[in-house]
């Protein structure tokens, strides 16, 4: 009788071993470190000087201490900045456009590379970088579900409670409002010239990229 | 804002690019970085100890005694230093909730200290970290319970006269230590329970013979004396049962509750034995109630606190006796078969049919062995062996685990019971806290209102309004404004937003309103306008006055720190477009 018992107890635990071992490896996994290249290159490469990259690297090394940004990681840290509505679109474009190689994380070499173009790039780059974010599929052109992908997103970021109350058609007008003025040749897609173009046309599209210069 | 992810504002910030191309209108200017001064390190002098960190570190918690002007009160001057005279060991601690963001509990620390220091700190408890927030719960609860104990047997002799009769009648029942009346209730009851249950018992014994008959229970002979034992004890049972349910807060739940189905399963014997008439038909039945008034000794449970637990215990072990009992039926079932098949062939057998064998199953499994049953064939004894000797093991071996799972399912009962109401008040306390650094944000919006309006006015002093923010709050406010530039949409508290969505409900009623109500920022637009309409049909003299009036109302919300910037333009709602002339004046004075 307790023999009987003996052998469907330790049936039971030879099933649940595997699983264990397997959640051991995916420890091991996330604890390989990444470190970057020397500080000199990374200078030579970037338009940031030493110290800034050291305040950088010290923020990055403390949220990420492996040394790689995963998108949940990324997604948990913009969306902190954004306490009111929901950062998570928003935030996936950002690191599908930070991650070039799409390898699914950013090591420290492509966010120090990334904000090397947005904060002390030329203008004709930062266009260049935003037409890249905005293009979600990465074919070259933005057409109008994208378009409205991303400004779904940017709303949603404001949360449910905002003056005046957000309807469901608002994200639409403005998609709408923003093809009119981008789309030159009325295609229904926008090509990077188009956009190039009409950025350089709106002087409050010009005047605002400047508007982060000193952010360091 | 989360402090921890300060360093990540100029990437926050830098991604913004991304709205430019969208957004219609002109951005906000960004606040200039006034103290372009490097990151440096400064030194935290604790009784001695020094520590060290930039200056970075601390200002992630800006609402903190380290990370606020406040520490500039311990600056010293001549050492350039900041000095405390507080605790060094709890200040690592508290350092360390800088550096990572997480705040733990040392288990040496006193439980009081700690407080204390977190208090001066001005650092909330509830941000302990999951690693430590239970052994923290724990010796605070621990320490509070002492205290309330030391409290309470001191506070005994205190009278509360605010107590209705009937509330002091359920704490006399509940607690018999409070009154003097209380106690005696308590004793006599017990004594009675006492006196039913040995009757019970004495009833049953022979009690010699009367000259001429058989011998006789005590019952029979002194029937008299046993009936009115017996209704004694009834009318006092049934008397308490009445009391506590007319001085019982909620009676529905009283009848529902362990102890009032015991007590009512007490008494009722006896008045069902009462109303049926000495039937002989009816006397067996009536026999078999009587069996019912052993649970009369339960009602001690009131009376001990060990049978409560011990209850307590039992129900909550069920799952365990459960188990125990099915393993225990299969494996009787099992014997009993094989014995039964086994002796089958022999003859004289007592074992007839299985059900027959579960006996001897039991008894041999529970190593009692009776020996009114026994095997006599070969393959019958050679089981029977096997079944004593497995009847050991599964009967010895589940009793310590029993045992040990009672004192450990107690306490793990009571625990997770705590850890449950406790997560309710930590999370609500934790959304409070992040509501406020949302809130943080339409704070300074309502402050740089205000600072704007004393400008109108030419007050000299708006460079000291408002609360001085640093660096990177006014940067991650200005971040929060641009979005709001993005989208045409602004950021409103809670409550503001359900009265905009009631109002608008209320739009619709023409009815004649308050000016207080038609001035509010949500409704300027649309209401104005119609109120506009209807004084026209007054005389003339009468309109400026009016449109004055909302005029020195909408400025005196707008002091107060209303939510419109007065430089937006926002889409307005159509119906207003209706008014030309004199209420496209008023339109215009509105949206203000």
């Amino acid at each position: 009788m307790g023999a009987v018992m003996g052998t469907f107890s330790s049936l039971q635990t030879k099933q649940r071993r595997p699983s264990k071992d397997k959640i051991e490896d995916e420890l091991e996994m996330t604890m390989v470190c990444h470190r970057p290249e020397g500080l000199e290159q990374l200078e030579a490469q970037t338009n940031f000087t030493k110290r800034e990259l050291q305040v950088l690297y010290r923020g990055f090394k403390n949220e990420c201490p492996s040394g790689v940004v995963n998108e949940e990681t990324f997604k948990q840290i913009y969306a902190q900045f954004f306490p009111h509505g929901d950062a998570s679109m928003y935030a996936h474009y950002l690191f599908h456009a930070f991650d070039t190689t799409q390898t699914g994380s950013v090591k420290f070499e492509d966010f120090v590379t990334a904000l090397s173009i947005l904060l002390r790039g030329t203008v004709h780059e930062k266009l260049r970088w935003t037409f890249n974010l905005y293009d979600i599929n990465k074919d070259g052109y933005i057409n109008k579900e994208e378009m409205m992908d991303i400004v779904k997103a940017i709303y949603d970021m404001m949360g449910k409670y905002t003056y005046p109350v957000l309807k469901e058609d608002t994200p639409r007008q403005h998609v709408d409002v923003f093809f009119q003025k981008m789309d030159k040749n009325k295609d229904g897609i926008v090509t990077l010239d188009e956009f190039l173009e009409s950025c350089q046309e709106d002087d409050n599209i010009m005047r605002s990229l400047q508007l982060f210069q000193n952010v360091m | 804002m989360a402090a921890g992810v300060a360093a990540w504002l100029p990437f926050a910030r830098a991604a913004a690019i991304g709205w430019m191309p969208v957004a219609n209108c002109p951005m906000p200017l960004a606040p200039a970085d006034k103290s372009k001064r490097q990151d440096e390190l400064i030194v935290l002098n604790v009784s001695g100890r020094r520590f060290q960190t930039w200056r970075t570190t601390l200002e992630r918690y800006p609402d903190t005694l380290l990370g606020s002007t406040e520490k500039e009160f311990f600056f010293n001057e001549d050492t350039k230093e900041y000095f405390f005279d507080r605790d060094p060991e709890v200040f690592r601690c508290v350092l360390n909730f800088y550096r990572t963001g997480k705040l733990h509990y040392p288990r040496y620390e006193c439980i009081s200290a700690y407080d204390d220091e977190l208090a001066f700190y001005g650092i909330l408890p509830e941000i302990i970290g999951d690693c430590c927030y239970e052994e923290y719960k724990d010796r605070k609860r621990e320490n509070a319970e002492r205290l309330m104990d030391d409290n309470d047997s001191e506070n005994n002799q205190e009278s509360m006269p605010s107590l209705s009769f009937r509330q002091t009648m359920w704490r006399a029942f509940e607690n018999p230590h409070t009154s003097t009346l209380a106690l005696v209730f308590y004793y006599v009851t017990g004594f009675f329970i006492a006196v039913s249950v040995i009757t019970n018992v004495v009833e049953t014994v022979p009690c010699g013979t009367v000259p001429g008959s058989k011998e006789l229970p005590c019952g029979e002979r002194y029937s008299v004396a046993f009936f009115c034992l017996d209704t004694a004890c009834v009318m006092i049972f049934t008397v308490e049962y009445l009391l506590r349910l007319f001085a019982a807060p909620s009676r529905y739940r009283f009848i529902r509750s362990v102890m009032s189905i015991i007590d009512v399963v007490a008494i009722m014997p006896y008045y069902i034995g009462l109303v049926m008439t000495n039937n002989e038909d009816v006397s067996g039945a009536f026999v078999t109630l009587r069996v019912f008034r052993v649970f009369r000794i339960f009602k001690f449970s009131r009376h001990s606190q060990g049978l409560r637990i011990l209850g307590y215990t039992l129900k909550s072990c069920a799952s365990e006796l459960g188990f125990l009992l099915f393993s225990l039926t299969m494996a009787i079932i099992i014997f009993a078969t094989v014995m039964f098949y086994a002796e089958k062939g022999s003859s004289a057998s007592k074992f007839t049919s299985i059900p027959a064998s579960f006996w001897y199953t039991i008894v041999t499994m529970t190593t009692l062995g009776y020996g009114d049953m026994v095997p006599k064939t070969i393959a019958g004894k050679i089981f029977g062996s096997i079944c004593s000797l497995s009847g050991v093991l599964v009967i010895a071996l589940p009793v310590p685990v029993i045992v040990s799972n009672f004192s450990r399912i107690y306490h793990q009962n009571q625990r997770a019971d705590k850890r449950r109401a406790q997560k309710k008040a930590r999370l609500a306390r934790i959304r409070v806290a992040k509501t406020g650094s949302s809130n943080a944000y339409l704070h300074s919006k309502r402050n740089g209102l205000l600072t704007e309006a004393l400008e109108l006015m030419g007050t000299p002093e708006e460079e000291h309004m408002g609360k001085t923010t640093s660096l990177i709050e006014s940067q991650h406010h200005h971040l929060l404004h641009c979005l709001e530039k993005t989208t045409n949409h602004e950021f409103i508290d809670e409550q503001m937003f359900e009265q905009n969505c009631m109002e608008s409900s209320m739009q619709n009623y023409p009815s004649t309103r308050s000016p207080s109500l038609s001035s509010h920022p949500g409704l300027t637009t649309t209401c104005c306008s119609r109120r506009s309409k209807k004084t026209t049909h007054l005389p003339n003299s009468n309109l400026p006055a009016t449109r004055l009036r909302s005029m020195q109302e909408l400025s005196t919300i707008h002091i107060q720190g209303s939510e419109q910037p007065s430089l937006t333009t926002r889409p307005l709602p159509t119906t207003s477009n209706e008014s030309q002339g004199i209420q496209g004046k008023t339109k215009v004075k509105c949206h203000k």
